[in-house]
């Protein structure tokens, strides 16, 4: 009997879980049409920024002739104050935004699962000091920072940029977790566990945080969101040395050539303050979709 | 009998230094003051090693600058002893002196002075821009905790009905679109494509020329000057305000105290604002600090935009060109301010709200 309860599922049945899992949530996902355009949002701008790159040629050459162009065939969004063609570069720049603003959701969820948890389980003086720690990052300005310490560490790789966010924005989720974990581990199910002396790690990793996976992705999601209005941000002010071509990049150059406030180059402009809006848009919409449906009684206490 | 132990108890207290200090760091507002000082303490002294350890120091770059300028007549030695002069500043000292000589004049409120304008200290410069960044956020972020409340309170009560959805959807929607892109569509909307909005008229804080002081004109000048900063952090931060309060009516709603005054036959108006109304609004207080941290950090980006003479546009420009006095002073400032604003928060909050005072934490 208890190897019936031990026995592994086998592939073909982890697959089968996985579809059934993934339909009920697409059928649940449908009853919320902001939700779901927000999902198919998601998962458009991640096939354009990772997968539409291997398969459209990168073009990369100033042509004179051709600047400002208004939308034609032959360039489906105009061309930018060099003559490149900016369907072009919306295409190739979205892949390190997109990159960066996953990298620093991931630094800063893993921070704030590690230390929310840590205190929760711990207590005492664990609890107070990384509390402490906390609230004196909560109520720092992140921005001023952030201008300051990107320009005090010029910040060249977008990993490095990434772990900057990361570092600056856990602290209130760090709290979410902490009060989250502090409520679970009263449950019986954790105190069965602890009663069978399974080990702290085992009730963190095995017990309480699978119970809060929708709640953990849910502000993933959101940490994305920040992450990338936060390196948007540093990007068009200038603040980290511009290599290569993104969505900020492409503002900032806008705003730096002047090309604001030519009539023509409207397209040139709006397409990057699009792309990053729409990516936000779909986000936001997603995550509040999921939190109906996971947490409808937690909306909105964030 | 109890009452004597009490007493007992209390001069034991009293007594007991560590348990004395113990049950001052329980109350709130002590941990909440010491919590103040200690992220003033925080920023201050990262800000201050983050200067000095970068690459490139002043020095080297005004060196750099000198020769350049000069053509080659300079030689390094003469440059770098006309750079030393400019400076004032003794940056070959040991950090921790430099260090101690940071605190102790901050603590007179000494910021120093200017890289670039000698003479001129690094308070007049911040005190000169501080007011129209906090007039412009604080106009803007009022504004929208009110409507946003009242829209929300709206919402809550309407749940599920076509306002309710508009609203919140609306809302959370218009939130999510960072700052600074709304600033730069309505520049070029309303002032490229369509010139709707004169927008180098509206540059700077006010009209240069005109004599600052209470006069109606001088007034309304501000307020035009300042309409589109404020508009953009209205409409960033109603969204949120209209979902935190929605969400908190809700839950108010279901309270047996509402049942209660309902049962007592007191007004729908009289419970929608003493009981309702009230009660969701008491966590909105602390948040309203909090993010007055955050809109100030992005009101950098909107006054570079708008070309309007706040902290945020003081900061980028020191920021280019690497004046360290001016860069550390206003974050250190900015971080005073807005550590003060929640810290006048939770005392506010533990005012208005007394069971804080008694569960011995503080809010959220």
């Amino acid at each position: 009997m208890s190897t019936a309860i031990l026995a592994r599922p086998t592939a073909g049945q982890r697959l089968l879980g996985l579809w059934l899992a993934c339909v009920g949530f697409l059928r649940l996902l449908s009853q919320r049409p902001v939700g779901l355009v927000g999902f198919i949002g998601i998962v458009f701008f991640l096939l354009l920024a990772f997968v539409a790159p291997l398969f459209v040629p990168f073009q990369n050459d100033p042509s004179l002739v051709d600047i400002y162009l208004t939308p034609s065939q032959a360039h489906p969004l105009g061309t930018d104050f060099q003559g490149k063609d900016v369907l072009n570069q919306i295409v190739f720049g979205g892949r390190d935004i997109l990159t960066v603003a996953i990298l620093a959701a991931l630094v800063s969820t893993v921070i704030a699962i590690t230390f929310g948890s840590i205190a929760a389980i711990v207590g005492g003086r664990v609890d107070s000091t990384i509390l402490a720690i906390t609230d004196v990052t909560l109520t720092l300005p992140k921005l001023i920072l952030l201008i300051a310490v990107a320009a005090i560490l010029r910040p060249t790789s977008f990993v490095f940029l990434a772990v900057i966010l990361g570092l600056l924005q856990w602290s209130s989720l760090l709290r979410q977790i902490r009060a989250q974990v502090l409520s679970l581990k009263e449950r019986d199910y954790v105190e069965a566990a602890r009663s069978l002396d399974l080990g702290l790690f085992h009730i963190v990793f095995r017990e309480i945080l699978p119970t809060m996976r929708s709640y953990i992705a849910i502000h993933f999601i959101f940490a994305m969101t920040e992450a990338m209005y936060a390196q948007v941000f540093i990007v068009i002010l200038g603040l980290v040395p511009v290599s290569g071509s993104n969505w900020g990049i492409m503002l900032y150059f806008a705003q730096g050539q002047g090309a604001l406030f030519f009539r023509d180059s409207i397209w040139y402009i709006l397409s990057p303050i699009l792309a990053i809006t729409l990516v936000q848009l779909s986000l936001v919409s997603f995550a509040s979709a999921l939190e109906d449906i996971f947490n409808p009684r937690l909306r909105g206490s964030a | 009998m109890t009452t004597a132990v009490a007493a007992k108890d209390q001069v034991r207290t009293a007594m007991d230094p560590r348990r004395y200090l113990g049950d001052t760091w329980r109350h709130p507002v002590a941990r909440a003051v010491v919590k103040a000082f200690l992220t003033i303490w925080v920023t201050t002294t990262l800000t201050f090693f983050l200067i000095r350890l970068m690459p490139g120091s002043p020095v080297e770059l005004k060196i750099d600058e000198l020769i350049q300028t000069s053509n080659g007549s300079l030689s390094y030695e003469d440059a770098k002893a006309i750079a030393s002069g400019l400076f004032a500043i003794n940056l070959n000292a040991p950090l921790y002196e430099q260090y101690l000589s940071f605190i102790w004049n901050l603590l007179h409120l000494d910021l120093g002075n200017s890289f670039l304008s000698s003479g001129t200290g690094v308070t007049s410069i911040i005190l000169a821009v501080l007011p129209w960044t906090l007039f412009s956020v604080g106009t803007g972020l009022l504004l929208s905790f009110i409507v946003g409340i009242g829209l929300g309170l709206l919402a809550a009560y309407r749940r599920d009905s076509l306002l309710d959805r508009v609203v919140s959807t609306g809302g959370s929607l218009i939130s999510s679109i960072p700052n600074y892109l709304i600033a730069l569509m309505m520049i070029l909307f309303l002032g490229v494509q369509t010139h709707l909005i004169n927008f180098t008229g509206m540059r700077g804080a006010y009209t240069s020329g005109l004599q600052p002081g209470f006069t109606p004109a001088f007034i309304g000048d501000i307020l035009y000057h300042a309409s589109l900063p404020i508009t953009i952090y209205f409409l960033t931060q109603i969204g949120h305000w209209i979902l935190s309060m929605r969400s908190a009516t809700l839950s108010a709603l279901e309270e047996d105290y509402v049942t209660a005054a309902r049962a007592r036959g007191l007004s729908d108006g009289r419970i929608r604002t003493a009981y309702v109304g009230r009660n969701a609004v008491l966590p909105l207080v602390t948040q309203l600090a909090i993010s007055v941290g955050f809109i100030v950090g992005g009101a950098a980006i909107i006054e570079q935009t708008f070309a309007y003479q706040g902290v945020g546009l003081r900061l980028l420009s020191a920021v280019t060109q690497r004046d360290y006095p001016v860069i550390q002073g206003i974050v250190m400032l900015t971080t005073i301010a807005v550590v003060v604003a929640n810290l006048a928060a939770d005392l506010l909050y533990s005012k208005l709200d007394p069971r804080i005072g008694r569960a011995g934490g503080a809010a959220g």
